[in-house]
């Protein structure tokens, strides 16, 4: 994460809360997260289902309803700071300088119009001044670009008429429409098969180095993180709690929660006979997240009661230059831990 | 090797359609003559991507569909046609766990009731009473026998799964097809309920149809693997065979596809399919992989490949122009610039 260390990064998150209220309570999907992110660079938010990962997302997309959301922390982009934007403001920047590729694009597409109007739409909003056919052209240029063969032909027709992994390379185009500094892609090849997730997971790389854009990538598959991301954040409870670049957090994980991660899931290379080591437990509940570390209850080597249930580890730097974990486990018993027990289980292995 | 528990021959399953604005009659052709063998207390894993019948496949096993041809052997015993009330009996020893934790169970009947239902159906009066059979195997697939009487919502998709599992456990059964039974899970509860389903493998001497898309969860848990394409098996062998040394290159392609974590940082052997896999309702003649294979020469469109162990190899491969064997799969381990 030296890159670009000099300048600030383009997206800067900090201390990012959001809350909602529910008749069952106050739900805290994220808690205290701060990144950098620089252009060009990809980072890969990984948790599972409710760990805040897609409420983040939205947050910096603005695309939270704020009657019943709390958002507090700073969110910038390019400088700007965005928490505390009016909806008008949000949206001019909306599609311009933040896009978001979806996981379905069939619902998040419009059944009822034709593709080249929806990316036409997506242009001249951004382009009052541009023409009609200035922006079919551009619509044309994109579409071509992310490898949908006769663009003309397919300008005209309804998304139905696409199979799912055209229909996601529609999406992408339609995110480039406005070439944005940041794209956000929340599960974007989690729908689609194998064959067709290696073309779009190639694309956006492509895509990448040719427009030079952060990439934000959600997702709970750690496979495509390591093919896609730079770096790596983990998000467990609305916490982060591992920061680092792809090699440090998947090759000297040192968040007990990693490790049940990677040692959960099968290797296509290792040994089949060794067993998985799963994590125990299920997920917390944001309305009832655990005192202290929110891992603590589901942790092999928590130090209970003091000091992982009684507080929260801050996300700190260790030895590796840029990477972060939130543990109060002494670094160096974190290194032995993963190497003697984790390490050759599941795709640690 | 002794005689097979289940033994699948020619296997095929056409859903009639109407296609058209005359609504012209066709068929999907979802499973177009499988044959394969599965023995006692052994894995054989279907893997393939969407539309390649592997879900099909598994519904014929237990006859909740209906095969257009082919026959289903169980235990020696034919059982392609037998009527429902025939079929009852056989049930006990051929069950399924399904991939939808939450569609699967009545939401408005208790665990308990849910577990025993089995039994209730076929008759059996456990020698313990129902109840202490349905608190066995609650304890078995690891939930809380005490939690007989709470409803389904109560439980997180995890251990909803592990009630159908103990649904499924309830009659002994001999084999169990399991279809997808962890993809809708989260990963660290993924690999709960693979640990829980190979525990009890060993416990009980079961034998799988693991039915799944995601190739390394097949790899973990089935020690024989069929690669499916468009209703037929492409390529059938032990593991090794299939993972290491794949002969099809549908199989080099998927497993090539395969985002990894060990991977990272390395370019490894990339091969990348162009297009969709086509419609089974139209087909491509001959080899059905012939339209994205790099491979394909005009035999390919004329006649279409058998399924047949090769040079003496045990692995059977349906191509024309296979890899060779005990060729192993290259990882070129370029660092990325």
């Amino acid at each position: 994460m030296t890159h670009d260390a000099a300048s600030p990064p383009y997206l800067q998150v900090d201390d990012l809360r959001v809350r909602f209220s529910t008749a069952d309570g106050e739900v805290r999907a994220v808690d205290g997260v701060s990144f950098g992110l620089h252009r060009g660079r990809t980072l890969g938010i990984v948790g599972e289902s409710g760990s805040g990962k897609s409420v983040t997302s939205l947050a910096v997309m603005g695309l939270h309803d704020p009657a019943r959301t709390k958002i507090s922390g700073a969110i910038k982009l390019g400088g700007r700071e965005l928490v505390g934007l009016s909806d008008g403001e949000m949206r001019k920047l909306r599609g311009r300088d933040v896009a978001m590729i979806f996981q379905d694009p069939l619902s998040a597409l419009h059944p009822f119009y034709t593709v080249g109007r929806q990316l036409v739409e997506a242009y001249r909003t951004h382009h009052s001044d541009a023409s009609k056919a200035q922006a079919k052209q551009r619509a044309l240029d994109m579409l071509d670009r992310v490898g949908i063969p006769q663009p003309d032909r397919r300008f005209g027709q309804y998304p139905h008429e696409f199979s799912g992994g055209m229909r996601q390379r529609v999406m992408i185009a339609m995110s480039l429409m406005n070439d944005p500094a940041l794209l956000i892609a929340d599960e974007p090849t989690t729908a689609l098969d194998v064959t067709v997730q290696a073309q779009i997971l190639d694309l956006l790389a492509d895509l990448q180095r040719e427009f030079h854009s952060a990439i934000i990538l959600i997702t709970h598959d750690l496979g495509v993180v390591s093919q896609v991301a730079d770096e790596v954040l983990v998000m467990y409870g609305g916490r982060a709690v591992e920061h680092g670049t792809v090699a440090q957090v998947m090759r000297g994980p040192q968040h007990p929660y990693t490790w049940g991660l990677l040692a959960s899931i099968p290797s296509l290379h290792g040994d089949p006979e060794v067993d998985l080591k799963p994590i125990k437990g299920n997920p917390p509940s944001l309305i009832n997240v655990p005192a202290g570390c929110a891992f603590h209850p589901r942790c092999a080597y928590a130090m209970k009661p003091e000091p992982c249930a009684g507080q929260v580890p801050q996300l700190l730097a260790v030895q590796a230059d840029g990477h972060r974990v939130a543990c109060h486990l002494p670094e160096q018993q974190r290194i032995d831990t993963y190497t003697d027990e984790i390490a050759h289980v599941g795709v640690a292995q | 090797m002794t005689e097979a528990l289940l033994r699948v021959r020619g296997l095929t399953k056409h859903f009639a359609v109407r296609q058209g604005a005359i609504g012209a009659k066709a068929a999907v052709r979802a499973v177009d003559g499988l044959d394969f063998d599965v023995h006692a207390g052994e894995t054989l894993g279907l893997v393939g991507e969407s539309g390649c019948g592997k879900t099909t496949t598994g519904r014929m096993l237990v006859r909740l569909l209906e095969p257009t041809a082919g026959s289903i052997e169980f235990q020696g015993r034919d059982i392609t046609t037998l009527g429902r009330r025939a079929m009852r009996p056989l049930r006990q020893d051929l069950q399924i766990i399904f991939q939808d934790p939450y569609s699967s169970l009545n939401p408005r009947h208790t665990v308990g009731k849910i577990v025993a239902m089995p039994l209730e159906v076929n008759g059996i009066k456990p020698a313990g009473g129902v109840k202490a059979r349905v608190q066995e195997l609650l304890e078995l697939v690891g939930l809380n026998p005490e939690h007989y009487n709470r409803f389904p919502h109560e439980f997180s998709g995890g251990q909803r799964q592990r009630i159908g599992i103990a649904r499924a456990l309830a009659l002994r059964p001999k084999l169990i097809v399991a279809d997808e039974p962890v993809s809708a899970l989260d990963v660290s509860i993924q690999a709960q309920v693979v640990n829980l389903l190979r525990d009890l493998q060993r416990e009980l001497d079961l034998a799988f149809v693991f039915i799944a898309h995601d190739l390394a969860i097949v790899r973990h848990f089935s020690r024989r693997v069929a690669v499916m394409y468009l209703g037929k098996v492409v390529e059938i062998g032990d593991r090794a065979d299939i993972y290491e040394r794949p002969r099809h290159p549908y199989t080099k392609a998927l497993l090539s596809a395969v985002p990894d974590v060990t991977a990272f940082g390395e370019q490894r052997q990339r091969i990348r399919l162009t297009g969709d896999v086509p419609t089974p309702l139209n087909p491509p003649s001959g080899c059905r992989f012939r339209t994205r294979c790099w491979k394909a020469q005009d035999v390919c469109a004329s006649e279409e490949p058998p399924l047949v162990a090769r040079e003496g190899s045990g692995q059977q491969v349906a191509c024309h122009f296979p890899e060779p064997v005990g060729v192993v799969s290259e990882h070129v381990s370029e660092v990325a610039a």
